[in-house]
């Protein structure tokens, strides 16, 4: 029915097209597969040379151990994501997290508040957070880094008044219970690990096949199309802010499963690690563009540096140089990749 | 203009009035819009004829006047309530999410679940229908996109706007308006989204055009409504009009208040264009 061809008028047909924009059309398509598989691509190249460093770096058991060290923040770069997606960001997520673990652990110990209640109460602490966050950037249209960095030194705060400054020991078994697990073969796996796991395919599965996933898309890509399209941009935005919280909640809850205490030194490192894991698996500061099995990747390659550098010998402080490195090269490769889409 | 008398408007406004503290945007607007036409609505820079079309479309809500869908009366809110009501815009920055693929585009704020548990549990969206749906209206209107899964970014300039449209076109069941369409293309394309509006027409949707490209309106509109000091100073056929005499009416060089013979524009019309009237087109006759 359609010939372009010959319907040297039909719109947009391919035959009329202009040279440009078919020059126009190759880069932008190159540049999101890059965006796409960079990240994969750097992590085989790391694990590829600790390969070759250590014959103890590629075993089942170690990446057991990377994956458990990840996953605190693996968990906090998913609220991390989709925060980012919408052309935000969180500068509290670490310590809105160790917030909550006080929350949860102080509760629990000197409270005597069951377990459960006690998470409950953590993860409400971080969602109250979130509410702030996402109420100044929708409704007073603050700017997000400007907001979470007023946060940050709240949470901050509020973690070292209210523990007054105490590590909080003796929790009880159910807290700990995700750092627990079970064995496949001779490795390791704990409930935490597959619980974050789950988170992730879970936000996979929103962001990717459901409507909600598509306006968080939309938001960060053109906010003004989703207001015209009739989609609640402000609800939208409030509610992911809130959501973010809610992982910030449940990385509470695998932080003390690992390290069996409520530690409100906690979340410091974590805070930028979660930004850099975003960044890493090749989401876009402005947003609109990512995926969260990028953040996974993302995560993984700072585990997996940590982790290699450590069996190498090499201090630790090259791994948070490395690191440095990393980012700026992921956020330079986002910005040349739009550049050239738009 | 004899055909159009004989039939009902499909969208008709009567005496709308708009302010803003002292200045009047609107100042006892009418419109009709018929079936089966393309209306170009022109007008000098602050005539207030993006007042008038926002009022149509639900985005500003006048103080008098009403306004009729199909001979009933409605009072939109907001642009969403004017959607409901059948009525599109295509908006002149188009509205659309750069990264995100056509078929995305076309179904935003509208998309559509499964059916079964997957989409009523797992709200999981019917992608592979909306693709199949969005390539069956970019053929309604054909527009030669293959993929329903390119980004939009990728498309040229003319391909975006047919995105929009066929949005537009594929939700509207009453009317379709268009904001400068063509201001940011060029020749070619503009010709290719020219062609596309008469196929919207001819699909069954009348058009409302903005336009300030003088060419363009002669080219495609069946009638030009002619906006002036906030209100419809004439409705003017193009075959028999020139270019010149249209935009004299436009800009007061010509006196041809058809609608209010009897008015003294700078006596009866108290709105903030007055100063334009001391230097009668030395704005807009350029064009």
């Amino acid at each position: 029915m359609t010939q372009p061809e010959t319907q040297p008028a039909t719109a947009g047909g391919q035959a009329p097209q202009p040279p440009e924009a078919r020059a126009r059309a190759r880069p932008g398509i190159s540049a999101e597969r890059l965006a796409q598989l960079g990240p994969l691509i750097a992590l085989i190249i790391v694990c590829a040379f600790f390969t070759t460093q250590s014959s103890r770096f590629l075993t089942g058991e170690n990446f057991s151990l990377v994956f458990q060290q990840v996953m605190v923040i693996g968990t906090l770069a998913i609220g991390q994501t989709i925060i980012i997606l919408t052309a935000g960001i969180d500068l509290s997520c670490g310590v809105v997290m160790a917030f909550g673990s006080i929350v949860m652990t102080k509760m629990a110990v000197n409270n005597g508040v069951p377990a459960l209640i006690a998470v409950l109460l953590g993860i409400l602490a971080c969602v109250a957070f979130g509410v702030i966050n996402g109420g100044f950037v929708t409704f007073l249209g603050l700017p997000p880094f400007i907001v979470t960095l007023g946060t940050y030194n709240i949470a901050f705060a509020l973690t070292h008044i209210y523990s007054k400054d105490e590590t909080i020991s003796g929790l009880p078994t159910l807290m700990t219970k995700l750092g627990e697990g079970f064995s496949i073969g001779s490795t390791r796996v704990t409930y935490g690990s597959v619980v974050c796991l789950g988170l992730f395919v879970a936000t996979w599965f929103a962001l990717s096949q459901t409507a909600w996933g598509r306006h968080v898309y939309t938001l960060g890509d053109n906010a003004e199309a989703a207001r015209l399209m009739g989609i609640p941009v402000r609800r939208k935005l409030l509610m992911v802010y809130v959501v973010a919280a809610a992982f910030y909640g449940i990385a509470a809850l695998l932080l003390i499963s690992r390290t069996n205490v409520g530690d409100p030194n906690a979340g410091q490192t974590e805070n930028l690690e979660a930004i850099t894991a975003v960044v890493l698996g090749g989401t876009s500061l402005f947003g609109g563009r990512g995926t969260v099995i990028g953040t996974l990747i993302g995560a993984i390659i700072i585990g997996v540096l940590r982790n290699g550098l450590v069996l190498m010998g090499v201090a630790s402080i090259y791994q948070v140089l490395i690191t440095g490195i990393l980012v700026i090269l992921a956020v330079s490769v986002d910005q040349l990749a739009r550049r050239r889409a738009t | 203009m004899s055909a159009t008398q004989d039939k009902k408007p499909i969208l008709q406004a009567r005496g709308l009035v708009k302010r803003y503290g002292h200045v009047t945007a609107i100042d006892g607007a009418d419109f009709d819009l018929y079936h089966g036409e393309i209306l170009a609505v022109i007008g000098d820079n602050g005539a207030g004829k993006s007042s008038l079309i926002k009022a149509l479309a639900g985005a500003v809500i006048p103080d008098e006047g009403e306004i009729l869908l199909d001979g009933e009366k409605v009072n939109f809110k907001s642009p969403i309530e004017a959607r409901k009501a059948g009525i599109e815009t295509v908006y002149q920055d188009l509205a659309v999410a750069p990264a995100l693929d056509i078929a995305t585009n076309l179904f935003l704020g509208r998309e559509q679940r499964r059916a079964g548990p997957l989409g009523s549990v797992l709200r999981m969206l019917d992608k592979g229908g909306m693709k199949d749906q969005a390539a069956q209206h970019m053929r309604d209107l054909q527009i030669g996109i293959r993929s329903m899964s390119q980004a939009v970014e990728t498309l040229s300039g003319g391909q975006r706007q047919g995105v929009a449209v066929a949005r537009s076109a594929a939700w509207a069941r009453k009317l379709v308006i268009m904001d400068e369409p063509t201001a940011a293309l060029g020749v070619k394309e503009s010709n290719q989204v020219l062609e596309l509006i008469r196929r919207v027409r001819d699909n069954g949707l009348p058009v409302i055009l903005i336009s300030h490209n003088m060419p363009h309106v002669f080219e495609i509109a069946d009638r030009i409504h002619i906006h002036r000091l906030g209100r419809r100073v004439a409705v003017v056929d193009p075959k028999d009009h020139s270019m010149h005499e249209v935009v004299g009416i436009m800009t007061g060089a010509v006196v041809h208040d058809i609608e209010h013979p009897d008015d003294e524009p700078n006596g009866a019309a108290p709105s903030a264009e007055q100063p334009a009237e001391e230097r009668p087109g030395s704005e807009a006759t350029g064009h």
